[in-house]
């Protein structure tokens, strides 16, 4: 089911400067998939987030399976990708994170290059809302939030929506993923 | 010591001159020097002194900004749109506005420490004499590390302490004055201003405090210092019940004072919220602890209290309304928190308790505390009888009320923690109470689901009432704060700390805006108690650490010292006794490694930043004044841990472990600059979550100065949390591991895997006299 354009979400709006809402999930997925070097931020709560895979992380390793895709787990996450004998999600803090991804010279994980879009996911509101702050006012990235919410600090946002609508719209973009792999 | 203001007054002098009759003189300050230290380079630093540590700094922790609100509005010119790169009117940039913000801050938290300090100095003064003798530790010389550090002055009496409060409140008008329109344009500079503020914060914290133990008689740094009572159960609410809420102990401590001149102290229960509270027991340990400052919205709401005493800090600014609808009056003890109140303070006693007793006034302004005491028992008297035996609130069946709910999630959502508000209410329909009850643990008791509910459900109350049954149960011991830690406990544990064996000092502070309850901060403690870490505490935070018993029911403060030593945990008392913490490290340089001490910040920030392993955690910090008092930290060079809520501070100081030209000092020895590593590797930082917490805690606890057996020590607690918890060997540990003595013995075959796989090299990473000092080279080569 796709994601309905909503300009009146509800959110804590902190200027002029706020997230476009994708219409439906094919536009999200298109805008990932047309990233050269996506970069996928997986936060702690998302062993609670269910998804149609299981929860969140399974959901990361899905879209894994697409090899441009790289995919860093914050606080101590990356626990839980290992015990899924995944090992080469990346680590690291959300705000160290933020501040790398701020900064023009950062060569990524991999030391091949700045990635052209991040998505967050599975983070508790208020954090991914300040760390989209700080990429919004201090970088030229592309940022994605996948959350259920309206972060109004992303540059593109799926905006609230009922939770089974909300899984069918993150299947969606992961499966555009997987298939692109 | 300085004496301020002094009058000479002649009737008649004869000199060489001639005779002088009627002659006054007046001379604004006379310095009477008992301290044979010799004046430091800095005494009483202005904005700009110790401008240059700061950058050194900020230099390797550049601030991360994450801003709250794009836009400025704070002049006419406004609203400003400072998004990206654009700038306001005035020129500011978006990095200046929200360096802005947070030295604003700064300056409220130590403005709000100040004049805590200045109302009880006055008042101490007049009741007690300038002249008391600041006697506030045993076995103790060095009685106010901060004072003698930034003003340079040793006070010996109370009186003594005006002069640095002086300075302080002089400086913080200079640091406002720099955050007006037009003003410092730049960042960094408004950065090294909040630093300044926090400096400035521990040196009224620490006035605050030792005036307080030198007159009312506190515990001394007595590491025995007496067990008191805990939680919401240990009140007995069939006796009227006062309870003090606040920071500011002046007041309670004449309500104490009453009730043992006449008798009543078997007859009236008296309870405090917030600090407070700990004042209050460490002035009489029979006073009862409800909880910290996420209990004060429930306790009210309960109905249990006869009558509201609020002094200053950290009170519900909707008390009067909380109170009215229990039906019990609130006395406001300071004019910082009049809250609408008529001032009273001159009214005959029995005056204002008869419009209180009888509800004609629903509260009344008292500002004079030895005016409170009797008010407040005989209203709580007279109110208790009024109330009967209905006093507690009882919302009847909870289903019923659960019924009106709508299920439209603004609960969840004005929630701070998200907590599942709304399943709980569907559950409570169908009569099942259990998540209503389960959220109370985790509550912060915010009252903001309440606000938000359209429908009006009185949903803290509803909690509180699922989980009564656990509420009166709710009694833990805790040990009263004992004040500054004793000059002889840091002669023993100097060496071990600063050569690394023992691994860390750990300081649970602040309020008790948790993400997911207050166990989390007894499972830090208990992890670095059972680690040997000195694990000090303060505020919310000690209470909290009560509130958990193991399987035998004992509590952390019944299992482990209150002495400064490896294992000990030491409550050192409320929010003003922070000062010594911060103090004890201050102690160790000057103490331990003889640095001279007066006026001498930067030689003594650098030794702390350089060889005290101190980590400042403030897990459920909320207030402007936790960001002072993490401020004080930062510029000493300790680095301070938040949680996730801490992340609204809305900017991190972060370190870049892979940049090494970031990590060199000198090495004082022979003034070559050398790579030490990213030791500590950031200055202020927001956890995501406990886990990752107590892996940076060991981690942030690594100093370049560390010896191979105390680097060792530290790597392997580091590299344990780290296995435990990421579930798997870190990755960095190429950047902490110096030589191959470094190498923690049982886990050497796995490092070494790891050491060659990076490309380690031996001794590329130095082991220096280290310094970022360039004057305290001692010989250059």
């Amino acid at each position: 089911m796709a994601a309905k354009m909503n300009t009146g979400q509800i959110a804590e709006i902190a200027g002029p400067k706020k997230a476009n809402i994708f219409p439906n999930a094919d536009v999200a997925a298109n805008l990932i998939s047309k990233a050269k070097r996506p970069l996928l931020v997986i936060g702690s709560e998302s062993t609670t987030v269910k998804t149609n895979d299981g929860d969140l992380v399974d959901t990361a390793l899905r879209a894994m399976k697409n090899k441009k895709v790289s995919v860093v787990a914050t606080g101590h996450l990356v626990g839980e990708f290992r015990k899924r004998g995944v090992e080469k999600a990346y680590s690291m803090s959300i705000f160290v994170l933020g501040k790398h991804l701020s900064d023009p010279e950062w060569r990524g994980f991999d030391g091949k290059g700045p990635y052209d879009a991040v998505v967050f996911a599975g983070f508790p509101y208020y954090m991914e809302w300040l760390v989209e702050s700080g990429l919004k006012n201090f970088s030229k990235l592309r940022t994605i939030s996948l959350e259920r919410s309206y972060q109004p600090n992303a540059e593109w946002s799926l905006g609230w929506m009922p939770e089974p609508d909300w899984r069918e719209t993150v299947d969606k973009i992961v499966s555009s993923l997987e298939e692109g792999k | 010591m300085a004496n301020k203001n002094v009058k000479l007054k002649f009737d008649e002098l004869s000199s060489a001159l001639g005779t002088f009759k009627g002659l006054e003189i007046q001379i604004g300050r006379i310095v009477d020097e008992e301290w044979e230290e010799p004046m430091g380079p800095t005494p009483k630093p202005s904005v700009g002194t110790l401008r240059s540590w700061d950058r050194k700094l900020l230099g390797r922790y550049k601030p991360f900004y994450m801003p709250f609100c794009d836009l400025c509005c704070l002049c006419t010119y406004g609203k400003c749109d400072l998004t990206g790169d654009k700038k306001g009117a005035c020129g500011l940039t978006m990095a200046g506005q929200q360096s802005r913000i947070v030295m604003i801050a700064c300056c409220i938290g130590a403005s709000t420490h100040a004049a805590h300090g200045r109302h009880m100095l006055n008042h101490l003064m007049e009741e007690y004499g300038r002249d008391t003798p600041l006697e506030v530790a045993l076995n103790t010389n060095v009685e106010a590390p901060h004072v003698r550090l930034v003003c340079g002055i040793k006070p010996q009496t109370i009186g003594d302490l005006e002069e640095a409060l002086d300075y302080v409140e002089t400086q913080i008008v200079q640091l406002v004055a720099a955050a007006h329109t037009g003003q410092e344009g730049d960042n960094i500079d408004f950065e090294s201003k909040a630093f300044h503020a926090g400096m400035l914060d521990h040196v009224a914290l620490e006035v605050s405090d030792l005036m307080q133990i030198a007159t009312l008689g506190l515990p001394k740094g007595d590491p025995e210092a007496p067990l008191a009572e805990l939680g919401y159960g240990t009140i007995d609410a069939t006796k009227p019940v006062i309870m003090c809420i606040g920071h500011n102990v002046l007041p309670s401590v004449d309500i104490i004072d009453y009730l043992m001149d006449h008798d009543l102290f078997d007859q009236v229960e008296i309870g405090g919220l917030c600090c407070t509270a700990h004042d209050m027991s460490r002035y009489d340990k029979r006073s009862k602890i409800v909880g910290p400052i996420s209990w004060q919205l429930k306790f009210i709401k309960s109905g249990i209290p006869d009558m509201i005493v609020v002094d200053e800090q950290c009170i519900r600014t909707d008390v009067m309304d909380q109170a009215r609808a229990i039906g019990v009056p609130v006395l406001a003890a300071s004019e910082k928190s009049c809250l609408g109140l008529p001032d009273r303070t001159h009214d005959p006693a029995e005056a204002v308790i008869e419009d209180l007793v009888s509800g004609k006034t629903p509260g009344a302004l008292v500002i004079e505390p030895s005016k409170v005491g009797e008010i407040a028992v005989k209203t709580a008297m007279a109110v208790r009888k009024r109330r009967g035996e209905n006093k507690l609130v009882n919302l009847g069946e909870l289903s019923e009320i659960a019924s009106k709910c709508r299920t439209c999630m603004e609960c969840i959502r004005s929630c701070p923690n998200t907590l599942p508000i709304m399943d709980a209410m569907v559950a409570a329909k169908e009569g099942d109470y259990r998540p209503l009850a389960e959220l109370n643990d985790l509550c912060v008791g915010c009252g903001r689901c309440e606000s938000a509910c359209p429908v009006d459900l009185p949903i803290v109350t509803m909690i509180t009432q699922a989980s009564k049954d656990e509420l009166i149960n709710e009694k833990y011991p805790i040990r009263v704060g004992r004040g500054a830690i004793q000059d002889v406990e840091i002669r023993e544990v100097g060496s071990p700390i600063v050569f690394g064996e023992i691994p860390g000092v750990v300081a649970l502070v602040g309020c008790a805006n948790y993400p997911a309850g207050y166990g989390d901060v007894a499972t830090i403690a208990e992890e670095f108690l059972k680690r040997r870490f000195i694990v000090v505490t303060s505020g919310c935070s000690a209470m909290n650490i009560a509130m958990t018993r193991d399987e035998d029911g004992q509590n952390l403060y019944e299992k482990y010292p209150g002495n400064f030593d490896a294992g000990g945990l030491v409550n050192v008392g409320s929010c003003v006794s922070n000062s010594h913490i911060t103090g004890a490290a201050i102690k160790i340089a000057n103490i331990f490694a003889k640095r001279p001490l007066r006026a001498n910040y930067e030689e003594i920030a650098d030794y702390i930043y350089n060889r005290v392993g101190a980590v400042g955690v403030a897990w459920g910090a909320m207030s402007q004044k936790a960001a002072a008092i993490a401020a004080g930290c930062w510029r000493l060079g300790i680095p301070v841990i938040v949680g996730p809520h801490g992340s609204k501070y809305r900017r991190m100081l972060l370190g870049d472990k892979d940049k090494e030209e970031d990590w060199k000092v000198y090495n004082a020895r022979d003034g070559e600059e050398v790579y030490v590593g990213p030791v500590p590797e950031h200055l202020f930082y927001a956890a995501e979550t406990l886990e990752e917490a107590l892996v940076l805690i060991s981690k942030l606890a690594m100093r370049p100065n560390d010896t191979s057996k105390g680097r060792a020590v530290k790597l392997s607690h580091y590299i344990d949390l780290y296995k435990k918890h990421y579930g798997a060997m870190p990755d960095d540990l190429h950047l902490f591991v110096r030589r191959g003595q470094d190498i923690p013995f049982t886990m050497k075959d796995e490092i070494v895997k790891i050491l060659e796989a990076k490309g380690w090299v031996e001794d590329r990473i130095a082991s220096p006299d280290p310094t970022l000092l360039d004057r305290l080279v001692r010989r250059r080569e």
